[in-house]
């Protein structure tokens, strides 16, 4: 799934590893494939509710890999529809249950309120999180997540708690689509450092040149919802 | 019979127009006091209302296909301001009615944005819509392009005499179905559809990333199409329909408006060959339809060439991740000096996600002289995910707009640009060349 610009968070995850010396490759997994055995690193996307129903068996059938890795530290970025997916369920506003892989501690509910707009999100881990949010579900964290952040614009998890995303060992979970890591540098490197310390013991990063993802910043935590 | 909300609609318009205000006031007034204006003036046209939707388009269909049928001598009213809202049809129906309320015109070809034209075919059912496509664009208004897609099956649902469908969005070309299925005596379907090889011209959102198994509405076999497009040439296309191929001048550039030129054809055949009840005679050459289409002329700001210091300057809408692979395929990079300029504001669309589904490495040779907009910066961000080169930034328009142009005197120039920043670009544009003016 990734009707939704997350192509991005996967395109900015390879092009700073060759910034900080590393040389990443890009494997994309699509329904039916054979799930690759040296991953590092896993992103997924939003979708469509029906992109959701399309993937729902084949993400079911990978569930005991996915929990495996995510139980031993791989870190993971989950973006809107697959967040959603890796909670437990997702009932619909008609009251049928999409079920997930339930490695995170989340249920999410249908609702007829779609919750679109710039979002600014604080964050004790990575300082401010910007991005944009399109999503219909709203999600409540159980007590084995903590959320990503407070939102101090937008509405992040669901209409009432003023939560947004949720952590669970190296998993980052969130409505932010925008895409979600160019305009946050901090969580992308986040992602990067623990996938290369994982894999070589220790992490020696560059000096990307983030200045226009600064100017960006400013700019997008200016305009309005 | 006579209505007094006629006068009282023109009066307020008079003096809207004499305050610089735009076109939605008077609009307002008449639908208040006198719902039923509308439907009463349009129901009185010989050849009826069609209706143009869809993403993307729509402004240089619309044109186009009255163009057509003015070449086939009808008379067309239509709501050339491109304010496509069901207020703004209003408001342009005032300024054509007499003072009685009577509308002097054969047939109505209206520009409807999805939302809106939802609203008026419950007043005004149309005896044509043409329903161009759904790209990925306005999520911020309709959430998901399903959603969108709905929009577009509620007018052909409406739709009493010739549903037009672009054969080459699934989205769209399953909207027959729901047709068939729904109504006995449904409307007539008719398709525009493109060659094989140039299927791959335009790369569908769905398609973007997918590979086989990814959620990809499937595609139903392909009917048969009116009207196809079978190549396009530097100034030339070559269209195809009633088993001929003739080939024809083009003043339109850019791949996606020559295809939407093949949906102007089929719907202005349907009005004007086709829809020849009640005694009328056959209207329609088709020679004719095709000089008329060799002399469309873009509108304004889409694939809009002005001349600046003698040279050409281009002007490429883009709004949405087809939209811009489209006008990067279509307008190679090489020779010309390139600016892009990307707004958020609500005709934008707040949204930029999409710069991210757009791969910009056609423009890595050349480099990007200028940036600008409210969200230079998220441009220039992506730009330099891609390696691609960046003079300078500023997200003021007029500056930025003065800095390419000195910048780059002796070169073409090209400007990519949302909607909002377009209309600031060409208020600039204005200062210093010819713009055409549309009233």
């Amino acid at each position: 799934m990734n009707i939704y610009g997350d192509w991005g968070n996967a395109l900015v995850l390879a092009q700073r590893l060759r910034w900080h010396g590393y040389t990443p490759e890009l494997l994309e997994y699509n329904v039916g494939d054979e799930f690759p055995a040296d991953v590092d690193l896993i992103v997924g996307g939003g979708g469509q509710d029906s992109g959701q129903l399309v993937i729902q068996d084949d993400l079911l059938s990978r569930e005991s890999v996915l929990r495996g890795l995510a139980e031993d530290g791989m870190p993971m970025l989950v973006i809107c529809g697959l967040y959603q997916l890796f909670g437990k369920f997702f009932k619909t506003r008609t009251g049928s249950v999409i079920p997930g892989i339930g490695i995170l501690d989340v249920e999410t509910h249908g609702t007829d309120e779609r919750l679109i707009g710039n979002v600014s999100v604080s964050t004790t881990e990575f300082g401010t999180v910007l991005g944009y949010e399109n999503h219909s579900g709203q999600t409540t964290l159980g007590p084995g997540v903590t959320p990503l952040g407070t939102t101090a614009k937008g509405t992040g998890n669901n209409s009432s708690d003023g939560q947004e995303g949720a952590r669970y060992r190296n998993i980052v979970a969130s409505y932010l689509h925008g895409s979600l890591l160019p305009k946050n540098p901090a969580l992308a490197d986040f992602l990067i450092r623990t996938a290369v310390e994982r894999k070589y013991g220790s992490f020696s990063p560059g000096t990307p040149d983030d200045s226009y993802a600064v100017h960006a910043r400013e700019h997008a935590a200016r305009r309005p919802r | 019979m006579f209505y007094f909300s006629v006068p009282l609609g023109k009066f307020v318009r008079r003096v809207s127009r004499l305050r610089g205000g735009g076109s939605a006031l008077p609009g307002l007034v008449v639908e208040k006091i006198d719902p039923g204006f509308m439907r009463r003036t349009l129901s009185t046209l010989p050849h009826g209302v069609a209706v143009v939707s869809g993403t993307n388009g729509k402004t240089t269909t619309t044109k186009m296909v009255v163009e057509l049928l003015e070449s086939q001598g009808l008379k067309v009213f239509t709501n050339r301001t491109g304010s496509n809202f069901t207020r703004g049809v209003a408001a342009a129906l005032l300024g054509e009615v007499d003072w009685r309320g009577r509308l002097d015109a054969d047939v109505a070809v209206l520009e409807l944005d999805e939302a809106h034209a939802v609203h008026f075919v419950n007043q005004v059912p149309p005896r044509y819509c043409l329903l161009l496509n759904v790209l990925r664009d306005q999520l911020d208004r309709f959430g998901e392009i399903d959603k969108t897609a709905q929009l577009l099956q509620h007018i052909a649902s409406k739709t009493t005499g010739t549903v037009v469908l672009n054969r080459e969005d699934p989205r769209v070309a399953r909207i027959a179905d729901t047709l068939s299925t729904e109504t006995a005596s449904g409307p007539e379907v008719l398709y525009f559809g493109l060659d094989d090889s140039l299927l791959s011209t335009f790369p569908n959102d769905d398609e973007m990333r997918a590979a086989p198994g990814s959620p990809v509405p499937p595609a139903p076999a392909k009917p048969h199409a009116d009207v196809v497009l079978r190549r396009v040439g530097a100034a030339d296309a070559d269209f195809e329909y009633d088993g001929v191929t003739a080939t024809t001048a083009m003043k339109l550039r850019g791949v996606y408006n020559i295809f939407n030129a093949a949906a102007a054809l089929t719907l202005a055949r349907a009005i004007a060959v086709r829809g020849t009840g009640q005694g009328q005679a056959a209207l329609a050459d088709n020679e004719g339809l095709l000089k008329a289409l060799a002399n469309v002329a873009p509108a304004f700001g889409r694939g809009e060439s002005l001349v600046v210091d003698g040279l050409p300057l281009d002007l490429v809408l883009v709004k949405n991740p087809s939209g811009f692979r489209l006008g990067l395929k279509s307008f190679p990079a090489a020779g010309y000096a390139t600016m892009i300029a990307i707004n958020d504001n609500y005709a934008d669309g707040r949204d930029m996600s999409w710069l991210w589904d757009v791969e910009f490495d056609t423009l890595r040779e050349g480099g990007v002289d200028q940036l600008s907009g409210s969200r230079a910066y998220d441009m220039a961000l992506r730009l330099q995910y891609d390696d691609v080169a960046i003079g300078a930034v500023n997200t003021e328009i007029a500056p930025a707009l003065a800095a390419f142009i000195s910048g780059a005197r002796d070169k073409p120039k090209r400007i990519f640009c949302t909607y909002t920043a377009m209309l600031a670009i060409r208020r600039e544009l204005s200062k210093i060349t010819t713009v055409e003016v549309v009233s």
